[in-house]
């Protein structure tokens, strides 16, 4: 039978995938913006590493990348051996795994803002007097508002529809670490097809209006700076 | 003064240059493409880190015994070729990034006379995309001159216009020259525009000095490559002395040219002549004069100055002699053919009577 109400369960993982996306991507935009300022203007040999690292999760299997975390972050991993707490099973261990995961999608479009502003535009703030942070602050960032704007909205949508990893590192624990996927996984291995109808669709329209809004908004800077 | 002596090592390229350069007036950096005058001008921008000497500006260093301002602590203006104004600002807050970031206590120029003086009103409101190259490169130089620099640096700003862009801005840059007293450097490797804007000459090759001087000694001197070419020219300060309204002509004098029986007179066709006592700078091509040993008579010549022959050297060509006329306190370039050398009998010291065919007044 069709059951149209969404259970309270439900509700809840999506609440925590929502939740997740969010704090992943404050966290991201904090933590890439100067590691995608730093990749953008280096031309060492350590940044060529850091950059294919950033773009390992793009390719590597999400399992992969969660096995890994786990080990990192569960009993017996390295941040246990020295004393620290066990992420294995919590929400901090989801945001962990989601920040590996989503990484490339927003320090990527960031490096390409950063690099699309110049170094010319940079050298004419510095001869009109602004310092280093004032030359970011008043020509890089309103200059890459349109990477910004990706940046978030990707590093959004791909957390909410992160799969892999969260199974791996976080497990299926009912307001605690199931998000939306998994549930629908749960619903399907149910064979309820009317809960996981719901989540689908509602993941389904989540992430399309977010992308859609994205286009809608970079087309419009399109057409006014070109 | 601008007292300078910096290096510079690239791969495959080094620069060298020491120089001291009045407090006044436009030098001009000029050489072929590659000599390295845009990289001497960065390094006195402060915009190459690798620069090692010493730099002092009016008494103050900029750089020197290890230590180096950077771009933003420099009382520098720039003026980069492609302008590179900020395209997400308008013209009105491009010109005031600079200014706003300038203490109060340091400026001399504002806003409303910038405007004026580079004729921006119209355009205040407009973003850099909507505006022409020339008026891209004069929002640039407002917008740099509005930090109230101890010293303007111009890299080549008119390199990327177009002939009709060029022709509109270079009035605007000689009307800065007459008003600001503040000295500039102006990289370019464009006689035509250095013959008309600048005072001082560094000449460079290969990343050294070949040479350095005034304009006028620069031009005429026969050693130089300057005087080498088909556009071999020479430049004299005049200042108007009177008008002749039913023939369109103006009279002027050569400055520095002694005496009225010196004949230091010119008459310059003109529709409406610059007040009187306004200077104003003649350029005269080498291959426009004529010599003759004796006032030309009955001739349609009006200009004829006299002149004593300096120094007389071979052209490129074979055909052609460069000879260096000395008129009173100027030096003069003429280009002749060694057969009319030979039939007039030019030594150095003769005395010769100089007849200009073409002037152009700027």
């Amino acid at each position: 039978m069709f059951d149209t109400g969404i259970s309270s369960q439900d509700l809840m993982a999506l609440w925590l995938t929502l939740r997740l996306a969010a704090v992943t991507t404050v966290v991201l935009l904090v933590l890439g913006t100067p590691l995608a300022w730093w990749l953008a203007n280096a031309r060492t040999r350590a940044s060529l590493v850091v950059e294919t690292l950033v773009a390992l999760p793009l390719v590597l299997p999400p399992t992969v990348l969660g096995f890994y975390v786990l080990l990192m972050l569960g009993p017996q991993g390295p941040i246990q051996a020295v004393g620290g707490p066990s992420f294995a099973f919590t929400f901090t261990g989801l945001v962990i795994g989601s920040v590996l995961y989503s990484l490339p999608f927003v320090v990527q479009p960031l490096q390409n803002a950063f690099a699309g502003v110049g170094r010319e535009l940079l050298e004419s703030a510095a001869t009109l007097r602004a310092s280093t942070w004032d030359q970011f602050r008043s020509v890089v960032l309103p200059l890459s508002r349109r990477g910004f704007l990706t940046a978030a909205t990707l590093g959004f949508a791909h957390t909410v529809g992160e799969f892999g990893v969260v199974l791996m590192i976080g497990g299926n624990i009912p307001g605690e670490t199931q998000v939306v996927s998994i549930a629908i996984y749960d619903h399907v291995e149910a064979v309820d097809y009317a809960s996981a109808h719901l989540l689908s669709g509602l993941l389904l329209g989540i992430s399309f209006f977010m992308l859609l809004g994205l286009y809608a908004v970079n087309g419009r800077f399109r057409l006014t700076t070109l | 003064m601008i007292h300078f002596d910096l290096q510079l090592q690239r791969p495959g390229f080094h620069l060298q240059v020491a120089s001291q350069l009045p407090p006044e007036g436009v030098t001009a950096l000029f050489g072929r493409s590659g000599c390295g005058k845009t990289t001497l001008l960065r390094c006195l921008a402060g915009l190459e880190s690798g620069a090692q000497g010493h730099l002092q500006v009016n008494g103050v260093s900029w750089q020197g015994n290890g230590r180096s301002l950077t771009p933003q602590q420099r009382p520098v203006g720039v003026v980069f070729q492609e302008g590179r104004l900020f395209p997400h600002l308008n013209v009105s807050d491009n010109l005031h990034y600079g200014y706003r970031r300038t203490p109060v206590a340091q400026r001399q120029l504002h806003p409303p006379e910038a405007v004026e003086l580079l004729g921006l009103g119209a355009l205040l409101q407009r973003r850099p995309d909507q505006l022409s190259g020339g008026q891209r490169q004069r929002v640039a130089i407002g917008r740099a001159l509005l930090t109230s620099p101890q010293l303007l640096l111009m890299d080549e700003p008119l390199a990327a216009l177009d002939a009709l862009s060029k022709a509109e801005i270079l009035p605007w840059l000689e009307k800065l020259h007459r008003n600001l007293s503040m000295p500039v450097i102006y990289v370019s490797h464009a006689l035509d525009e250095v013959t008309r804007l600048a005072d001082h000459m560094l000449l460079m090759e290969e990343g050294k000095l070949l040479a350095q001087g005034s304009l006028q000694e620069l031009l005429t001197r026969t050693d130089l490559p300057l005087s080498h070419g088909d556009n071999a020219l020479s430049v004299l300060a005049a200042r108007v002395t009177g008008y002749a309204p039913g023939d369109y002509l103006m009279q002027l004098r050569i400055e520095g040219s002694g005496n009225d029986q010196d004949g230091g007179q010119l008459w310059l066709p003109c529709h409406q002549p610059p007040a009187v006592g306004t200077v104003v700078r003649l350029r005269l091509a080498a291959r426009d004069m004529v010599l003759s040993l004796s006032p030309p008579e009955q001739a349609s010549v009006l200009n004829v100055l006299p002149a004593q022959v300096l120094e007389i050297s071979p052209d490129p060509h074979p055909a052609h002699r460069l000879v260096r006329l000395g008129v009173g306190q100027n030096t003069l370039l003429a280009r002749i053919t060694l057969r009319s050398l030979n039939a007039l009998a030019l030594v150095p010291g003769s005395r010769v009577y100089a007849q200009i065919k073409a002037v152009a007044v700027d």
